[in-house]
């Protein structure tokens, strides 16, 4: 398939991820914020600063507050990470791509932000309001998958969407759990209380993960949840069943001429340095610093794919010919 | 304002024809037969089912993305081309007419091409002037000498027609230029059978739908081998018809690139793929001739590919329409296509032309200045209503700014009698109103000459106006031609 609408359904489907888990940041703190004692003050900084939006925002706001950081978060188009940009990207790159997407895919995801578009110029939300809103992104975006999945041949374009999809996905979860360490407690001795264990199992709200937890584990455990979203070999969100998932992909789309593929190299490492991790070792290194290391780490990854299979160098083929940059 | 009594009944209650020749009344106001079934149906329809399915497919419009960006206005603005879902109708007799008219026109000005690029007999016979040719700004010398694939130059072409105060049909200009709008042909039709399929089964309307498959058809003829690779090259996502060169290359299947997708490699056109560079065989190329390689044309072009022109003169490639096929566009060339057509086949045009006057010719521009209030005066490489005048529709100011242009470059102007466009009814805010009409059809030149018996009926939405370009504020409607 043309390198070019590789990279374009390859970023369809990071934005469309994206947007999901933005939603899915905003939608789990509000659920936080109502689980609080009143005395606690309601913290909105460690999303920006987990998705490292905060020096973006402070540019424009002074104070992160509520209705400021959903307002940016969500709709900002100063913001390329917001919900309202991201699907914009994704329908722009889908726009690019429509002769090799279904039209069922683009047709979706031209509504979703059509209706998105509609809402975003309202003014005065109220808390149900928003979490509706959270819930209809997370809704279309799991939507769109479907249809992918079930509209969609198992050719290129969909190992490339897979690998947008789940690359996007595993940075998330890792800013999912980064969050953690940016909300404060009160003081050091609140770790370990009651409050510290509601903040944990929002971590695992966000990405879904309290009821598959739950039948894992049952107790809540700061350790075996960093090994339920980081390591876990069956959860879909886990970061290492996204990184199987999308080296998979990349095999496929090698099919078998894997020799000097710089992409199947990093991504490989990548994959099995967390095959054998445990996660007593994450928590000794630093639960933020080895959640920093994978985001730099799994950029790479993004990096080898661009210049495996997207750079538009001209390259001579067959006859040996040297290499030139374009 | 609409009635909105629920079962309220649609009605042609007020509806004049007013002088225009009406493609569904005859002058005294009775239905001409052809439309009579979907006359009898729409008055028994109620003005909310009506609206209904108005909005319905404006509707699937919105979310199909079948939307153009319009030029002159910020970038990424889209908006949808308005439809109207009265269709327009026309009788198998005519119709087969109009085919054999169009067939001879397209056959003709394909000779007209060749001859032109080789040896120029019709200037040295005297039918037409060298430097009319030589001065057209889409004539490209070189394609001097050039062989296309099978001798084909236009491969697609999109002439438009309209209906005078006779009701004849006339050429108004032939689009040998990668004409756009058969997306909408298609779309319309397909909105149509949700609107009143039972109409269309009853009244037996030819079909449409394998325009893609005949396309196609014609573009692997163009090359030698047997499965050759077909690809739609387009400017990209900012073209206003960005929509059209999508959806044709989703339907027939094959890759839409851009120029960035493209690389000439040891002569040959390639595509980068996720596996390296493959071959090309035949572009449907809609991007303009000049763009296509800054190597031979437009140095400044960054949508080019560099070396194609090369390798097309030599046979490594296959373009539709050819390079160089915009002369004929012309609209000075255009008032030399009934000559054109009696020189290379001896056979009067069955389809005139709009009476042109040359304002290069002295009588005919002292007439032009004289008269031009009563005229449309065209540029002669302009298209989509642009660098137009409609003498009674504009003001003095505006008639003595294109009387100035005239005198200072006069092999730049044509002018033409205003012709008051044929009529259709037409949903005006829940009422039918009269608005003017022209229609595109398409002619696909390949193994034969084929016309798809169908087409773009566009309409000027405003009361009153003529011009139904849609960067100018004009709809669309389906255009039924029956068996």
């Amino acid at each position: 398939m043309l390198s070019r609408v590789a990279n374009s359904i390859y970023w369809m489907n990071r934005y469309i991820e994206r947007a999901e888990n933005y939603a899915r940041f905003m939608s789990v703190n509000f659920n936080l914020i109502l689980d609080m004692p009143p005395s606690e003050r309601e913290q909105w900084e460690p999303l920006l600063v987990a998705n490292a939006d905060n020096h973006l925002f402070y540019q424009y706001f002074d104070n992160p507050a509520r209705d400021a950081v959903l307002q940016f978060m969500s709709f900002d188009q100063r913001n390329p990470n917001s919900i309202l940009s991201c699907l914009r990207a994704a329908r722009e790159n889908a726009r690019s791509v429509r002769e090799s997407i279904t039209k069922e895919m683009w047709e979706h995801l031209n509504q979703v932000f059509l209706d998105v578009q509609q809402v975003s110029s309202k003014q005065g939300w109220k808390m149900d309001e928003w979490q509706d809103f959270f819930n209809d992104i997370k809704m279309a975006s799991q939507l769109f998958y479907g249809i992918v999945d079930s509209t969609l041949s198992r050719n290129e374009s969909w190992h490339f969407s897979r690998l947008g999809r789940f690359l996007e996905r595993a940075d998330k979860t890792s800013r999912f759990l980064d969050i953690k360490y940016f909300i404060l407690l009160p003081s050091i001795e609140a770790i370990g209380t009651n409050m510290d264990l509601l903040q944990w199992s929002a971590v695992l709200k966000s990405a879904s993960a309290y009821n598959m937890y739950r039948q894992a584990f049952r107790v809540l455990r700061p350790e075996d949840i960093i090994y339920f979203l980081v390591l876990d070999r069956r959860f879909p969100r886990s970061i290492y069943y996204c990184l199987s998932q999308a080296e998979q992909s990349l095999l496929a789309i090698s099919d078998g001429d894997t020799k000097g593929n710089k992409a199947i190299k990093v991504m490989g490492r990548l994959r099995s340095e967390l095959e054998f991790t445990d996660a007593s070792e994450i928590v000794t290194s630093g639960l933020h610093e080895y959640l920093d290391d994978f985001q730099k780490r799994n950029n790479l990854v993004g990096e080898a794919i661009f210049e495996t299979y997207f750079a538009l160098k001209p390259v001579a083929p067959f006859n040996g010919g040297t290499q030139e940059q374009g | 304002m609409a009635n909105n009594r629920p079962l309220a009944l649609t009605s042609f209650e007020g509806y004049e024809t007013g002088g225009f020749f009406d493609e569904m009344f005859l002058p005294d106001g009775t239905v001409r037969t052809e439309c009579a079934y979907l006359y009898e149906e729409l008055l028994q329809m109620s003005r909310k089912d009506f609206s209904t399915k108005q909005h319905a497919a404006e509707r699937t419009l919105l979310s199909m993305g079948i939307t153009f960006n319009v030029y002159s206005e910020n970038q990424g603005v889209e908006r949808i081309m308005p439809i109207d879902i009265i269709p327009r109708i026309i009788g198998g007799g005519e119709w087969r007419r109009l085919e054999e008219g169009l067939i001879q026109r397209v056959t003709a000005l394909n000779l007209f091409l060749d001859d032109l690029y080789h040896d120029q007999r019709i200037i040295k016979d005297g039918i037409i002037p060298r430097h009319v040719i030589e001065s057209s700004r889409s004539f490209l010398p070189q394609c001097m000498g050039l062989n296309p694939p099978k001798g084909i130059w236009c491969h697609i072409t999109g002439s438009d027609l309209i209906r005078g105060d006779d009701g004849n049909f006339m050429v108004l200009e032939d689009n040998l230029r990668c004409p756009s709008g058969v997306s909408y042909m298609l779309e319309n039709r397909e909105i149509l059978k949700k609107s009143f399929p039972e109409v269309l089964e009853k009244v037996g309307v030819q079909h449409v739908s394998d325009y893609p498959t005949r396309l196609l058809d014609m573009l692997q003829y163009l090359s030698g081998k047997i499965a050759p690779t077909v690809v739609v090259l387009t400017p990209g996502t900012y073209n206003s018809a960005y929509f059209e060169h999508s959806y044709l290359a989703q339907q027939m299947g094959v890759q839409l690139v851009e120029s960035n997708d493209l690389i000439v490699l040891d002569g040959q056109v390639k595509m980068r793929t996720t596996r390296g560079f493959e071959p090309v065989d035949v572009i449907y190329r809609r991007i303009d001739d000049t763009f296509l390689d800054p190597l031979a044309f437009n140095p400044e072009s960054l949508i080019g590919i560099p070396g194609i022109f090369e390798a097309y003169r030599n046979g490594q490639i296959a373009l539709a329409n050819a390079p160089g096929t915009g002369v004929a566009d012309d609209k000075v060339v255009y008032a030399y296509v009934p000559r054109i057509i009696k020189y290379y086949l001896g056979q009067d045009a069955i389809l005139p032309n709009v009476h042109t006057y040359i304002c290069e010719e002295e009588d005919s521009r002292k007439y032009v200045l004289e008269h031009i209030e009563q005229l449309v005066v065209k540029e002669a490489n302009e298209a989509g209503g642009y660098g137009m005048l409609i003498g009674p529709k504009s003001t003095r100011a505006e008639c003595d700014e294109f009387r100035k242009r005239i005198q200072a470059n006069p092999r730049n102007y044509i002018a033409q009698p205003t012709i008051s466009l044929s009529r259709v009814p037409t949903n005006i805010d829940g009422r039918f109103e009269g608005r003017h009409v022209d229609l595109r059809p398409y002619i696909l030149y390949g193994e034969k000459v084929e016309v798809i018996p169908g087409g773009l009926t566009r309409v000027a939405m405003r009361k009153g106006s003529l011009v139904v370009n849609s960067s100018q504020g004009g709809g669309s409607k389906d255009t039924w031609v029956l068996y």
